[in-house]
């Protein structure tokens, strides 16, 4: 009933997510500020000496630059992930948000394609608001606050619609912790974050490639140090296919779960 | 013209239960149609289908005499639904709750601001307007979502037990409310389970149980038809009583302690009764829908 309806309205739902935020925005905008110091402190000053430079895509960087990019990306992951399962939970299921808008024109698709256009804007906003800071404290270049813009959308679509997609089919909130300690974590520690993938065994670089979140460190070195060891076509070609998939499981899932 | 409301042979099934099964009825502009019936009767499933909510299983519903299953999006846009729950937004002021729904509609921010205002007039809201819907009473955020299904200024506003829960002050408010709505040729569709609600607002209604429609009509007609004019009940009825009862042919529920008698305007038992056998523990008044409801549904607990 409310299928095959996709038209510019998810702005509505996107503005109304805007709206609540401005609320509490200044609270949220330190994480994206702090966090990149703390690393860069931590593993910059802490354990760049005993690890020296690191080599990657034909060059060698020290190992704050190595890492800087890769805290970017799980920045945009965490921030549309975590927007797309506790929060959209929250207005799904305490706040029943979705019922309201489901009486008004606007369709199931519209509402979906809001909530993951919503976490893919905060993606981008804390990637440049912490490409920002990296920059200043000379780690990334500068013109990569604006460059990291469409990477950070569709890093921030990927990750949005999949945690959208869990959302659909989680019981209860706190559920969530499951696919966040089994998936979330070891992906975050194993995606070339922290080291160079090609340094694995043949079979885990294998498993790391198969990560989404590989892909987006990847596009955010290219972007960032300006290096890179995956094509950078195939990195985007695995995320844009990846957000497409994943942005039509969670609409199904949504359907099931909503429309009876 | 088209009724504004045209269900017909309506069936919504769930798995192994048909909540809906084989409804048809008819909603003509300007009209307050009621649906009643006990929990679980099919009420809100109905309501739920007919704001295109979920997809019918079986027949056709027409709403401005367009289909739901393809017509959606432009009939949403015509009508105003209050929800059973309060679908609030939480984080939002009073008023930009209205701003907010009215975007969704696809109003402009300057006629949104105008109608909001209006509206919270309207609902003895406007001295809320910038408070937090956390901290509104039952019976203001009611108000508040009755405001937001207005915004549109909807043709067909449907209302799923709007005053369930609420004090009585806040009940008569917006049963005024209503009822100074009617001036401006809304219709209106709602479900209750407070009988006193649904013979003061509705012109006409459906008592459903099981999915099935029971009966159908105005409500006095509904009265007269089911439980008489006046209502006898007495207490600890002794066997006499429920013999004269039984050969006088008046309709009846015997429940054990207690009999209920229904007694037709003009009836001519009515002195009989009164002087022969209405004396200690009886209870002689006018009859009401609730008495239509009971002997229709029955008495027993539904849940």
């Amino acid at each position: 009933m409310t299928g095959g309806a996709v038209s510019w309205r998810f702005v509505k739902v996107w503005r109304r997510n805007l709206w609540t935020y401005r609320r509490i925005w200044k609270v949220s905008f330190l994480t994206p500020l702090l966090e990149p110091l703390f690393f860069v402190a931590a593993f910059g000053l802490g354990l760049s000496g005993f690890i020296g430079e690191v080599p990657y895509g034909g060059r060698h960087f020290d190992y704050p630059t190595f890492i800087a990019p890769g805290l970017v990306a799980t920045a945009m992951m965490n921030n549309a992930f975590f927007e797309t399962t506790y929060a959209s939970f929250v207005r799904m299921y305490y706040q029943k948000t979705f019922d309201g808008m489901l009486a008004t024109p606007l369709s199931l698709e519209e509402i979906m394609i809001g909530e993951i256009v919503w976490a893919a804007t905060k993606s981008m906003a804390a990637a440049c608001l912490m490409s920002g800071v990296l920059a200043v404290l000379g780690f990334v270049t500068p013109w990569s606050i604006v460059a990291i813009v469409p990477t950070a959308f569709l890093g921030g679509v990927a990750f949005g619609a999949v945690g959208l997609w869990i959302t659909g089919l989680t019981p209860h909130i706190e559920m969530f912790n499951l696919p966040i300690f089994l998936v979330v974590t070891p992906m975050f520690l194993f995606s070339g974050t922290f080291f160079p993938v090609s340094t694995l065994p043949a079979w885990a670089g294998a498993a790391a490639r198969a990560f989404p979140l590989y892909h987006l460190v990847e596009l955010c070195r290219r972007m960032q140090i300006g290096a890179g060891e995956y094509p950078a076509w195939g990195s985007a070609a695995y995320l844009i296919g990846f957000a497409a998939l994943f942005t039509i499981c969670a609409v199904r899932a949504m359907k099931r779960r909503l429309i009876r | 013209m088209d009724p504004v409301v045209h269900v017909t042979k309506l069936v919504k099934r769930f798995r192994d239960v048909t909540a809906v099964d084989d409804i048809s009825f008819a909603v003509q502009r300007g009209e307050f149609f009621g649906l009643l019936g006990p929990n679980g009767a099919g009420k809100s499933t109905t309501i739920r289908v007919l704001y295109g909510f979920s997809p019918p299983s079986a027949g056709t519903v027409r709403i401005f005499g367009l289909d739901i299953r393809t017509h959606w999006r432009t009939i949403k846009a015509r009508i105003g639904v209050c929800h059973q729950e309060n679908t609030l937004d939480p984080d939002l002021t009073v008023e930009e709750n209205l701003w907010v729904f009215a975007g969704y509609f696809g109003l402009s921010r300057a006629v949104a601001k105008e109608r909001a205002s209006e509206l919270l007039d309207f609902f003895a809201l406007s001295h809320k307007r910038a408070a937090k819907v956390a901290d509104l009473s039952g019976g203001m955020a009611r108000r508040l979502i009755l405001a937001r299904a207005l915004i549109n200024r909807p043709e067909l506003l449907i209302l799923d037990e709007p005053t369930t829960g609420l004090d009585p002050q806040s009940r008569h408010l917006l049963w005024d409310k209503l009822q100074s709505l009617r001036a401006d040729g809304i219709t209106v569709l709602l479900t209750t389970h407070y009988m006193e609600e649904a013979a003061r607002l509705c012109d006409r209604l459906l008592i459903i149980d099981h999915g099935k429609i029971l009966v159908e009509g105005a409500p006095e007609a509904l009265i007269a038809r089911h439980a008489g004019a006046h209502v006898l009940e007495i207490g600890g009825p002794s066997p006499d009583l429920l013999a004269y009862v039984r050969t006088s042919g008046l309709s009846h529920d015997d429940l054990g302690d207690r009999l209920i008698l229904y007694v037709p305007e003009g009836s001519p038992l009515t002195e009989t009764l009164r002087t022969r056998f209405c004396m200690e523990r009886c209870t002689w008044r006018r009859s009401t829908l609730e008495d239509v409801f009971l002997r229709l549904t029955g008495r027993e607990l539904r849940e």
